[in-house]
């Protein structure tokens, strides 16, 4: 097969960003099609509204930033939360939750506090969002190192497709805190979310052919300063996406994005009216 | 509800736990309803509870060209693909299929982070890693599924689930929609999760940890027993499997005059189900809401009636409000000839790994005949109805369910079954 394995087409029905420096998609959009600057002076971290006030205060930030994106793109989508499954996607959960259960562990072990235990599990910022929005679909939580973002994607699309039905998927990492910042390489926070959808929609913000694409080409390079000011963060995998849909002129051909799945894969997404073209990528899988 | 799934054929799966490496002991143990929990004496400063443990991972490294993987959780993973020549099984469907065309799915709930706690136990000077555990790549969640994606030579997707206590469930889900998209053409699913000091003292915190061999659906039960193990299936579609089986074999227990489905003889994933409760981060919904919903989906996939059930493989950690809820669940809506057990008190609860551990069981029960009982519980909640059992049985098993429920109310159930079962597409 000349484009690799297809899998479908996939409708972007909502969209979220957040950043200290790009608080919110409209900043990053404007900022990736080099119109505006990211802010001089980042923001705090998102009270997302959903969570009650006193867990807005306590929520680790992975938690925190989960929500802002999902909330955000769930409504701008104008879908019902409660009728979603999600994808929720990270390569290393909460850095700071981790450097705290490690040192009191190293220190006074019976000392762990139960609430920062549970919300230790990868699939915290599942839980709550789930909780948050009265939603008893299925959620799941993902890592796949440098290849988070791509994984995420894979499994959103993948149930998309597969079962017709839209589909919400966030990708959130933060600062390594601690010890950990000696071997675990992310900086600032980054989070995004997209609503995905098996069809089109008068909310459909872009659509996409995606395929899985083997060889060691690499994913797509960032491309704008702004986002290239991200990219020291576990999520930055997501950028290229972002900015690919920043960029999309209405009527107008984008290119291939790559996004790693795996060492030798890559999740390609071609923009709708243009035919998945083997050159922009890579090798073709055999199948 | 979802429609109902073309089965998969599981060609081939292995099991290692505290029970032993390979199928053949964790069966020994169910038919025996024999505990291989041993009291506590994990980490530097162990707590008075039981643990399942596997032996000698301490000494069993890896091999040199898979050395920078090295940790515990890597180390049983290893031991676990080597268990009944499972790693075989993977390299002959590398060769029919293509390795971009096998994925790699695998759940854990804290895959390596016992290396990030040794390395907080020994940090260097400047207050970093120590030189000899400074492996980025092992000190993150997806260290498990990219060290066996190496370790069986694959380049398929590769993806780590981590939805606590239903990791290593979830993947056969993730597994079937790549499969059914025609995205890869088999996938190894499963799941490792090893002892380390977050999940005894983070349940110890939580009050949910036993100081007693755990006794799932016991009136006096106490709390939970955490084990170790890693599980593996390899899932293709049935008219591969055609292609290789010669004929259709009777099943080995009483199965052989059953019509079937119109598939070879052997092991199938019917269906599952995944939902989440929307009720709190480490509590049960108490109506079971969840998991019921889990359920439902489960048997819309596989096309069948909770009648046609005839073993579960309960989650029963032994935790009080678990076994509460599972045990209503179970009597509102299986009849009496449901047999339903817990293999907790075989195994422990071994959380990220429990989905595939108890997958396993499950097939063993299909293949054998063989419905494991609660090994430990001596009195049996008055919640639980007459399909919750304490002793084992030797009768035929056609379908059986698997549940695993996870924090932040993450449920999946898991329908499995033979050449009979099931839907007949």
């Amino acid at each position: 097969m000349s484009g690799g394995v297809r899998g479908g087409m996939l409708f972007v029905d909502g969209i979220a960003f957040w950043a200290p420096t790009l608080p919110g998609w409209p900043a990053a959009r404007a900022a990736f099609r080099g119109e505006a600057a990211p802010l001089a002076t980042p923001v705090k971290r998102p009270a997302p509204d959903i969570l009650a006030p006193a867990e807005r205060r306590r929520a680790p930030d992975t938690v925190a930033l989960a929500l802002e994106v999902a909330a955000a793109a769930v409504r701008d989508s104008g879908l019902d939360a409660a009728t979603l499954p999600s994808v929720f996607t990270s390569a290393h959960g909460d850095l700071a939750v981790n450097d705290y259960m490690c040192s009191t562990l190293a220190n006074e072990p019976t000392s762990i506090s139960p609430t920062k235990f549970h919300n230790s599990v990868h699939n915290a910022a599942a839980g709550y969002w789930t909780m948050a929005t009265g939603c008893h679909e299925a959620s799941t939580a993902l890592s796949a190192f440098d290849a988070s973002f791509g994984a995420g994607l894979l499994e959103a699309a993948t149930q998309c497709q597969a079962d017709a039905r839209a589909v919400l998927l966030v990708g959130v990492d933060v600062e390594a805190a601690g010890a950990l910042a000696s071997v675990t390489a992310s900086t600032g926070l980054l989070a995004c979310a997209l609503v995905l959808s098996p069809r089109a929609s008068e909310r459909t913000v872009a659509t996409f052919h995606w395929s899985l694409v083997g060889g060691k080409s690499g994913p797509t390079p960032i491309r704008s300063a702004a986002a290239r000011s991200l990219a020291g963060n576990a999520m930055a995998g997501a950028l290229p996406l972002f900015e690919a849909i920043a960029v999309a002129e209405p009527g107008q051909e984008a290119g291939a994005v790559a996004l790693a799945l795996a060492p030798s894969l890559s999740l390609v997404l071609v923009a709708k009216a243009s035919a998945p073209v083997a050159s922009t990528t890579a090798p073709a899988l055999a199948s | 509800m979802p429609a109902p799934i073309v089965p998969l054929r599981i060609a081939a799966y292995t099991v290692t736990s505290a029970a032993g490496v390979g199928k053949a002991p964790l069966r020994a143990a169910l038919s025996e309803s024999r505990s291989a929990l041993t009291a506590n004496d994990f980490g530097p400063a162990p707590l008075p509870t039981w643990i399942g443990r596997v032996a000698g991972l301490e000494s069993a490294a890896l091999p040199k060209p898979l050395a920078a993987w090295d940790c515990r959780n890597n180390r049983l993973a290893w031991l676990g693909l080597n268990g009944d020549a499972f790693i075989d099984a993977v390299h002959a469907a590398r060769e029919r299929h293509g390795a971009a065309r096998v994925a790699v799915v695998l759940g854990t709930s804290t895959s390596s982070i016992g290396a990030t706690e040794d390395a907080y136990r020994h940090l260097d000077a400047d207050g970093a890693f120590p030189a000899d555990n400074r492996n980025p790549s092992v000190h993150t969640p997806h260290s498990l599924a990219s060290f066996v994606q190496e370790a069986l030579d694959l380049a398929g997707p590769s993806v780590t689930v981590s939805t606590a206590c239903s990791s290593s469930a979830k993947v056969f889900a993730t597994a079937e929609r790549m499969i059914r998209l025609g995205l890869v053409d088999a996938a190894v699913v499963g799941g490792v999760d090893t002892l380390c000091g977050s999940v005894l003292f983070g349940f110890n915190a939580l009050q949910l940890v036993s100081s007693e061999p755990c006794r799932p659906f016991d009136a006096e039960r106490s709390g939970i027993s955490i084990g170790e193990a890693a599980g593996f299936a390899l899932l293709e579609r049935a008219d591969d499997a055609r292609r290789r089986v010669p004929a259709v074999a009777p099943a080995r227990h009483g199965g052989g005059g059953r019509p079937t489905a119109g598939r070879p003889a052997g092991l199938y994933l019917l269906g599952y189900g995944e939902s989440s409760d929307a009720h709190h981060m480490s509590t049960p919904h108490p109506d079971g809401l969840g998991a019921e919903r889990a359920l439902d989906d489960a048997l819309a996939r596989a096309g069948i009636d909770a009648g046609a059930v005839d073993h579960i493989n309960l989650h029963g950690t032994a935790s009080a409000k678990n076994d509460e809820v599972e045990a209503a669940l179970v009597a509102r809506r299986f009849p009496a000839t449901t047999h339903a057990s817990s293999t907790k008190g075989v195994t422990g609860h071994t959380l990220g790994a429990a989905g595939i551990v108890e997958a396993a069981a499950s097939l063993l029960a299909i293949e054998h005949g063989l419905r494991p009982g609660t090994v430990n519980t001596r009195v049996l909640d008055p919640a639980c109805g007459p399909q919750v059992r304490i002793e084992a049985a030797n009768a035929p098993v056609h379908v059986a369910l698997s549940n695993s429920f996870g924090f932040g109310g993450n449920n999946c159930v898991l329908v499995f079954g033979d050449a009979s079962a099931g839907g007949s597409r």
